[in-house]
């Protein structure tokens, strides 16, 4: 044992190989699994459930650029629910007023709310903590009462219908009716939308924006651009939550000023806070999260819902105060640390 | 001219709640670092215990003073049982933590007392003084607020148990080291804040009538004020509660598109605030590298 | 004369790190016992443990009383009073509030405790009004001192009083914390960096090196010997 030197990550082919793959692979065969799984399910379930499911995709879409902005850059906004408004009425108006299909409102959708992002971000970066905070419940204040009042465009009091829409022709033999194409559009879209988030929050971006959060002076002085840094974050996290904004309008087919209230904007907060802020899975738990457990408090009790609802917001920051997937996370790693660690040790030992 | 001042009047005795409040989320948050997002879901459930009390012929001063202490004890054991845990934890889990309290509370309120709407006696006669620019209650409310600055700037400043918890609030482990209970502290920080929301809410109750829903708006403006006085300045809260009271009548009366009230008089706010980012009395967060 | 306090293998923690690895220290009571080492040494970590404001393991008895499962608060309580690096003032709070809270456990002494105060620190009379914050370096760590005088503690104990401040203050600092000891009476634990002059004043003293003990013995002995006087005293 003499001059060895034991690392956490040992190198040598024999250490991280399990079961003759190494852990990247079998990390590849989960993901593909999981995507495997999503795609079957919703054949096995009724309209209703998939339509659930497709409302759990969006809303972690949103939770995930919500995440963006809070969890890598320590800024909490509780004014989302804006720029999921700004999406779907885009998208809304876009369809119900110059006819432009479904899918191509996606994109105006994102630009335009990306753009509302940067414009909210230079002057937002004066503000820190509950002041942020302050500001962004403006947003979410400012939504439903705009909405109202510029009812030309929005329609109003009334909101706007939509008509859902049907599968192409091309894929008829599928068996694919409305929810389910629905399904596997917002899912494509979650697919696209993590991956360019892990891209981002991964590279250099990323760190430079955990490094902004952490410690703001120090990167400053390294060089780092705070000011271009957090607005780019605040435009993203923005038009990440546009886009879900504007497939949900889609989805639901109608939008009206009362589906965007300070509630809408709150539950993205505490759909994040619950997933983990800092993580990507952490929006898929969030979404769960935010779309079943008001439901399932209903179920339980007829009179106080709500409670039910603030309970388990209590029990979840009480038991995983870094959201689940944060808590869970590091937990794992230790585990797979530690597992390493034996194994190196098993292998030393068994060469001599 | 004459309805401009008595806009501001009745601007004023508003802004005297929103100020009640405001003091109180000050409080908690020199205090603990947190803003508690169910101060007014509090004031309001505090309000129901002194309206069973009234209901049940208890005298008013009588039934005010048992609010009071229930108050206090209430807001001392919520810091110590459910704010406590996630004293240490992310800012985000306490934030996610007073939200949750903020429903539950509200959720409760509804289903103990239902949501019927309630009267709710007065202790100040609603006559009108000055020629009709404001009334006697008016002046009850905004000398109560006053009063209520005022015991806290003598507790803090002449009690040794103030001191100890602005000791406490600025450096808790230098006030260990000085054999102060910290975590008493906070408690009582907190039972303070629930006394003067309960206060905050018997007088709202009498005006807006008694339901769960009653703080809702309140406490945004109460937010809105504190921050604008600058979140860690009690005079601020009174000043900034002040100025958004005005602020909102104002706005209220000569907008024209009035569904755009609420979005005007925070864009006013927000503007002042963009001149003055820690608000007008609040002192800026100097951070040590 | 037994010893007031006792270390007896203490480990001491930095976060989750051990940093101090099971010492055995001992101050003679009304004597002055100090703690000599270079920086990361762990003689901070030390004191900290001792007061409770780090995790901690092993037995720590003060006048016969366990420390190590008390909290920070109680102590203080008992009497043990610790200025902590830094100084650890009330930046916020005027020069009196700051003694009024050192007194905060025996405030029905606290005026009488307070003249006392400045009779020994005639500078913080004349700044009693003050923000503490606005107090040069030196005044602070007399303030410091002055603030954990007024719990009227048996064990008074010091992180790095000389840290930061210019030779002549210190050696005031010094002087002051000798007649402290000889007039009220206190034992005192001293964590210095400043070798030569702690040496002067002490009884008995510890070398830490990486967190652990590897000289102690009589303050002349230490100082007499040629390797502690090469390493750390610079002669």
């Amino acid at each position: 044992m003499e001059g060895r030197i034991t690392a956490i990550a040992p190198g040598g082919p024999a250490a991280d190989r399990y079961a003759g793959l190494s852990f990247t692979a079998w990390r590849w065969i989960g993901t593909l699994a999981l995507i495997a799984f999503a795609a079957i399910l919703p054949f096995r379930l009724s309209n209703y459930h998939v339509f659930e499911l497709t409302m759990v995709m969006i809303y972690a879409i949103a939770v995930l650029g919500l995440n963006i902005l809070t969890g890598y850059n320590g800024q909490i906004s509780l004014g989302h629910g804006a720029f999921f408004a700004a999406g779907a009425y885009t998208a809304a108006i876009l369809m119900h007023r110059y006819g432009v299909p479904y899918w191509a409102t996606l994109a105006p959708a994102a630009l335009i709310c990306f753009v509302l992002g940067v414009l909210f971000g230079l002057p937002a970066l004066r503000f820190e903590g509950p002041y942020l905070a302050l500001v962004t419940l403006a947003m979410a204040l400012a939504t439903p009462q705009l909405l109202k009042y510029f009812d030309t465009w929005t329609g109003g009091q009334q909101g706007i219908n939509l008509a859902k829409p049907m599968p192409p022709p091309w894929l008829a033999g599928l068996g694919l009716e409305r929810d389910r194409w629905l399904y596997f559009v917002a899912f494509v879209v979650l697919l696209l939308a993590i991956r360019v988030a892990a891209n981002m929050l991964h590279g250099r971006t990323g760190r430079a924006l955990v490094a902004i959060r952490d410690q703001p002076i120090a990167a400053a002085a390294m060089g780092i651009h705070t000011a271009r840094y957090k607005t780019l974050a605040f435009g993203t996290s923005t038009l990440f939550t546009g886009v879900a904004g504007a497939l949900a309008a889609i989805v639901v087919g109608y939008v009206s000023p009362e589906g965007y209230s300070l509630f809408l904007s709150v539950s993205f907060l505490v759909g994040s806070a619950v997933g983990g802020i800092a993580t990507i899975g952490g929006a898929i738990v969030g979404g769960l999260f935010i779309q079943f457990v008001p439901n399932l408090a209903n179920d339980i009790s007829d009179a106080a819902p709500w409670a039910l609802y603030g309970l388990a917001m209590l029990l979840f920051m009480y038991a995983m105060p870094r959201g689940v997937v944060g808590s869970l996370g590091p937990l794992i790693n230790r585990a797979m640390q530690r597992i390493q660690q034996h194994r190196a040790a098993f292998d030393t030992s068994a060469e001599e | 001219m004459h309805q401009f001042l008595q806009q501001v009047f009745s601007g004023v005795a508003a802004g005297a709640i929103y100020a009640s409040v405001a003091l109180a989320l000050v409080m908690i948050y020199r205090a603990t670092d947190l803003v508690n997002f169910a101060q007014g879901e509090m004031a309001m459930f505090s309000t129901y215990i002194a309206w069973t009390l009234v209901n049940a012929e208890v005298p008013f001063w009588a039934a005010y003073l048992i609010t009071l202490v229930v108050s206090f004890v209430g807001g001392m054991v919520i810091e110590r049982v459910l704010i406590r845990p996630v004293e240490n934890a992310p800012v985000l889990a306490a934030v996610v933590v007073t939200i949750g309290l903020l429903l539950i509370f509200n959720s409760m309120a509804g289903w103990i007392y239902s949501y019927t709407v309630q009267d709710f006696p007065s202790p100040f006669p609603d006559r009108p003084l000055f020629g009709a620019l404001m009334t006697t209650r008016d002046l009850g409310v905004i000398a109560v607020t006053l009063a209520m600055l005022v015991l806290l700037f003598v507790f803090f400043r002449f009690t040794a148990t103030g001191l100890a918890m602005r000791a406490a609030a600025q450096n808790p482990d230098s006030a260990r080291l000085c054999g102060i209970r910290v975590g008493r502290m906070l408690a009582i920080g907190w039972g303070l804040a629930a006394a003067i929301g309960a206060t905050a809410g018997i007088m709202v109750a009498p005006v807006l009538f008694l339901d769960p829903n009653m703080m809702g708006g309140v406490l945004i403006y109460a937010f809105a004020g504190a921050l604008l006085g600058g979140i860690t300045s009690p005079v601020g809260a009174v000043v900034g509660g002040l100025i958004v009271g005005i602020t909102e009548n104002l706005v209220g009366t000569y907008l024209i598109a009035s569904q755009l009230k609420l979005t005007v008089a925070f864009a006013l706010i927000i503007l002042v605030l963009v001149f003055r980012p820690n608000g007008l009395f609040g002192t800026a967060i100097v951070r040590r590298v | 004369m037994a010893p007031i306090l006792e270390l007896r293998a203490v480990k001491a923690f930095y976060g989750q790190s051990e940093v101090v690895h099971g010492i055995d220290v001992a101050v003679e009571e009304g004597g002055m016992t100090v703690l000599l080492g270079a920086n990361g040494a762990g003689k901070t970590t030390t004191l900290r443990a001792i007061c409770g404001l780090v995790k901690r393991e092993g037995e720590i008895l003060f006048a016969g009383k366990r420390l190590d499962r008390r909290t920070t608060e109680a102590i203080a309580g008992l009497g043990v009073a610790h200025v902590p690096e830094g100084r650890g003032t009330f930046v916020g709070l005027t020069v009196e509030e700051n003694l009024r809270l050192g007194g905060y456990t025996r405030r029905s002494a606290a005026h009488e405790n307070i003249q006392r105060m400045y009779g020994y620190f005639p500078i913080l009379a004349q700044r009693r009004r003050q923000q503490a914050g606005a107090l040069s370096g030196g005044e602070q760590q007399m303030l410091a001192i002055a603030r954990a005088l007024m719990m009227a503690p048996r064990l008074l104990v010091l992180d790095e009083p000389s840290f930061g401040l210019a030779p002549r203050i210190v050696e005031d600092i010094f002087t002051i914390i000798e007649r402290i000891r000889r007039e009220e009476k206190v034992s005192v634990l001293l964590v210095e960096q400043n070798a030569s002059l702690a040496l002067e004043l002490a009884d008995h003293a510890y070398l830490l090196e990486t967190g652990y003990i590897v000289t102690s013995g009589s303050a002349k002995a230490l100082a007499d010997d040629p390797q502690i006087r090469r390493s750390y005293l610079g002669y």
